[in-house]
């Protein structure tokens, strides 16, 4: 509980939004159905303990004081084994895994797949998401999976293929797409379904930022290290920014539509003084989409410093106007702007940041529907709302307008086909150091029809 | 909710743009800056005389035309805390001590967006491929370069209160950042800045008076100094920070000194510090907290998310984990605060230049586990000797 010295108004907040999520945990405790004969205890293991994997794990072990680490995976050795001791010391009666279930190497996510586990955690690069998902449904585990799923088409079309024998096993399937799990989200979002803005005509999403952290090339390195390393920075393994972050604003537009657009062209390129730390991504993209109805949708993702930041998503329709990301409806009849109210803090206090964080809650209602057994399936949107992103990336990369019919059918292939430490990457430095980018009207992102 | 929406559409004041005058008094200059026509406070009875050699100044940075103003506090004595009397007082005020204060220069504003930004900046420019990696054991002389902001979260709350630019205060920092900051700052002016302590902060708020407010203790003439929770309405009726300087300053020429951001201190908080002192007067270093665990932090004034008693002189505000909560990254991100977005800083420049190893001190890293995080390899630094800039007359 926040102490209240010189607390602000967002204090009063943070702590009723602690005391929501606690009921929240509460009631998931309560529920004890048909899980392991009425006990709370979830065995997790991690794949790719990174930032957000353990970030993600942490959320996991919140949901329940039964809830329990036992196996972690990394490509890296020393990020599988720092994260194991880290949650030693932050959360000593949650962590069982041992040096001899913290596993590293390409082939590492198997042996967490062999471990007797209530659900996996995956959030490596998204490159590697569907050969672990397909893995991960295959041995039977419930998944929580980081976004996006998947860096390129064929990606996708296994990650899907493998989400049907997900719902057939009943595996639970979470995806960190935590907008769905955000209260402001799904009320706007509602009202909009609802039909309080009409018709949607036109959709406009940004996600205009800085660029991301860059790891450094270090003496030794392999070039496939230094890749996986500094990961941000090569579409194989990220899907570049309009996948890796600007799909969280995509996601929301297809929320609202009901599904992804039918096709996309747009331009985008990479203008800001690149070294080889910067490896092959664009710093922009703008994309103009249609979706089946005829709507446009107008999107936009940056990483160029000292330009207009915006992390948003409007719709507009034929009667309004909303502002998603601001929980607010204006109307073109004159009615009065309709707003959400975040949940009031401490003797009824309205403000910001009263809600429960969405990153836990998306947690808690998995780790509900697994002890509860109930359907809980977010692949599909999962999966093209991370098809959309690639999509547009297809479409600023060619120069084309590009069907997503044809793209999920013949996007072509970006991962290689075995990874080694020593073996050969996807794209390779020029002998300047630097990695060529897509070219315009040059680069081709579909395979050839097959006769 | 009261509309301000004309109020922050107003343009800036050519004052922004111009040296301020070197009058012979920081109120005066503080007046010629003024964007809003409103007279500042009369210097009260009880506010100690600046020395003549004492003159407020501007300070330019090399390749940057955005330029901050610092204004001269006298050296002094200041009984920190409040009486057991005050309305609405967290007994962590308590008890009242002397402190000796000496003399420095303090940043007429909060810290703003214009010059922050050239400090965030410097990540991706070194990561272009000119900066190296600096071994953790060089730490000591070289600057961190905070990893970029957190722009799911910041993105749109910064973005609804008018963006992260120009005069707009510098928020959700943590003080890790700020510190980091004011080192590049200096390497970058020649000049040795710091984050005030937390004596020296209530010394120059509190201007000679030993009243709740530099005012008097009537919570209601708030509304003329400071943006506080009842009165930062953005035009979208929810509160948000404001450009800096747009209330009227306190004695000593400080503006937003309550209020707009509250604004991160040197020290570690600590609600029995206060005790080891009772009625004794001791020297700003002896007041001194050093850090030395990650939290809690301590920032004082209050910002706009702050009651108006929690804009008091001695008005505490305890930064916790939890005002780093909606990082989804483990281990948390050492550079953010993503809670703060009440919470900045304002930086000083002391008389008597300290010791290189005292200049550290203010400086680096003070705690374990945010030096564990250090270690990873998301680093971007810079040695101090590398980071270009003129030495500015003293």
């Amino acid at each position: 509980m926040t102490d209240s010295i010189g607390s602000t108004r967002r204090d009063f907040l943070k702590t009723s939004a602690v005391a929501a999520g606690v009921a929240l945990s509460a009631n998931v405790v309560a529920s004890r159905m048909a899980y392991a004969a009425g006990s709370d205890e979830l065995k997790i293991g991690l794949v790719g303990a990174g930032g957000r994997g353990s970030g993600a794990t942490a959320q996991a072990l919140n949901t329940s004081n039964a809830v329990s680490l036992v196996a972690v995976a990394d490509a890296f050795e020393d990020k599988a084994k720092s994260a194991v001791d880290r949650f030693k010391k932050d959360r000593p009666g949650q962590i069982a895994a041992t040096a001899a279930t913290t596993f590293s190497g390409f082939d590492a996510y198997k042996k967490v797949l062999d471990q007797k586990l209530d659900m996996v955690i995956l959030a490596t690069p998204p490159g590697f998401r569907p050969m672990h998902f397909e893995a991960a449904v295959q041995a039977g585990k419930n998944i929580f999976m980081e976004k996006p799923v998947g860096s390129d088409a064929p990606g996708i079309r296994r990650l899907l293929a493998a989400n049907e024998e997900a719902k057939k096993k009943n595996l639970k399937v979470g995806v960190g797409l935590q907008r769905h799990h955000q209260q402001k989200y799904i009320d706007t979002i509602k009202k909009i379904h609802d039909g309080e803005i009409g018709d949607i005509v036109l959709l406009r999403v940004y996600w205009n930022g800085t660029r991301p952290w860059v790891r450094k090339r270090t003496e030794g390195m392999t070039e496939m290290e230094f890749q996986m390393r500094n990961w941000y920075y090569f579409t194989w393994l990220c899907g570049d920014h309009i996948c890796e972050q600007h799909i969280h604003n995509l996601d929301v537009a297809n929320w609202v539509m009901k599904g992804p657009p039918v096709e996309a062209q747009g331009a985008g390129g990479r203008q800001l003084p690149f070294g080889s730390d910067q490896g092959e991504i664009f710093d922009h993209h703008m994309l103009e989409y249609t979706y089946a109805s005829g709507a446009k949708m107008l999107s936009m993702c940056r990483h160029q410093p000292g330009c207009w930041n915006a992390v948003s998503e409007y719709a507009h329709g034929t009667k309004g106007t909303a502002d998603i990301s601001g929980g607010r409806i204006t109307f073109n009849d004159g009615r009065p702007e309709w707003k959400y109210q975040a949940a009031p803090g401490e003797g009824g206090k309205k403000g910001r940041g009263g809600d429960p964080d969405p990153y836990q809650v998306e947690h808690d209602t998995l780790a509900a529907a697994i002890r509860n057994n109930t359907p809980y399936n977010e692949g599909d949107y999962g999966a093209s709302s991370s098809m959309t992103a690639i999509l547009g990336r297809m479409a600023t990369y060619s120069g084309q307008v590009v069907k997503y019919s044809d793209a999920l059918e013949r996007g072509e292939e970006l991962m290689p086909r075995d990874y080694k430490w020593d073996g050969a990457t996807p794209v390779k430095p020029g002998a300047d150091g630097l990695y060529a980018c897509a070219m315009p009207g040059k680069t081709q992102v579909l395979a050839a029809k097959k006769a | 909710m009261t509309r301000l929406s004309s109020k922050r559409s107003n343009p800036l004041s050519k004052a922004w743009l111009g040296r301020a005058a070197c009058a012979a008094l920081a109120v005066a200059a503080a007046a010629a800056a003024l964007p809003l026509a409103v007279s500042p406070a009369p210097a009260r009875a009880e506010t100690p005389a600046v020395p003549a050699d004492m003159k407020p100044f501007t300070q330019s940075i090399v390749g940057l035309a955005a330029t901050f103003d610092m204004v001269p506090i006298p050296g002094g004595t200041v009984t920190v805390g409040s009486p057991e009397s005050e309305k609405k007082r967290n007994k962590a005020e308590g008890p009242q001590f002397d402190v000796e204060v000496e003399p420095f220069y303090m940043g007429k504003y909060e810290m703003t967006w214009d010059i922050y930004n050239e400090y965030l900046a410097q990540y991706p420019i070194l990561g272009e491929g000119k900066g190296k990696t600096i071994p953790f054991e060089k730490q000591a002389d070289a600057v961190s370069y905070p990893t970029p902001i957190y722009d799911i979260e910041a993105g749109p709350a910064l973005q609804r209160m008018g963006g992260r630019e120009g005069k707009l205060p510098a928020v959700i920092m943590s003080q890790f950042a700020a510190k980091q900051f004011t080192k590049w700052l200096s390497a970058k002016t020649g000049r040795f800045y710091r984050l005030p302590t937390e004596a020296e902060w209530e010394f120059a708020a509190r201007a000679g008076t030993k009243t709740a407010y530099f005012f008097g203790d009537d919570a209601k003439k708030l509304d003329d100094y400071a943006w506080h929770y009842d009165n930062s309405a953005l035009s979208d009726g929810e509160v948000g920070y404001h450009k800096v300087g747009g209330k009227k300053p306190n004695p000593f020429g400080l503006y937003d000194i309550y209020g707009n951001v509250a604004e991160i201190v040197v020290d570690q908080y600590d609600d029995a510090w206060y005790a080891k002192f009772a009625g004794k007067k001791v020297g700003w270093r002896e007041a001194l907290r050093w850090p030395d665990s990650q939290y809690p932090r301590l920032a004082r004034g209050g910002g706009y998310e702050s009651d108006v008693e929690n804009c008091r002189s001695a008005a505490r505000q305890k930064i916790t984990v939890n005002d780093n909560k909606k990082d989804p990254q483990i281990p948390k991100s050492p550079y953010w605060w993503t809670e703060g977005f009440s919470i900045g800083f304002r930086v000083v420049s002391p008389v008597k230049e300290p010791s290189a190893e005292e200049k550290n001190k203010f400086w680096n890293v003070d705690n374990e586990s945010t030096a564990d995080v250090l270690k990873r390899d998301r680093e971007i630094r810079q040695l101090v000797e590398e980071i270009t800039g003129p030495k500015a007359p003293k």
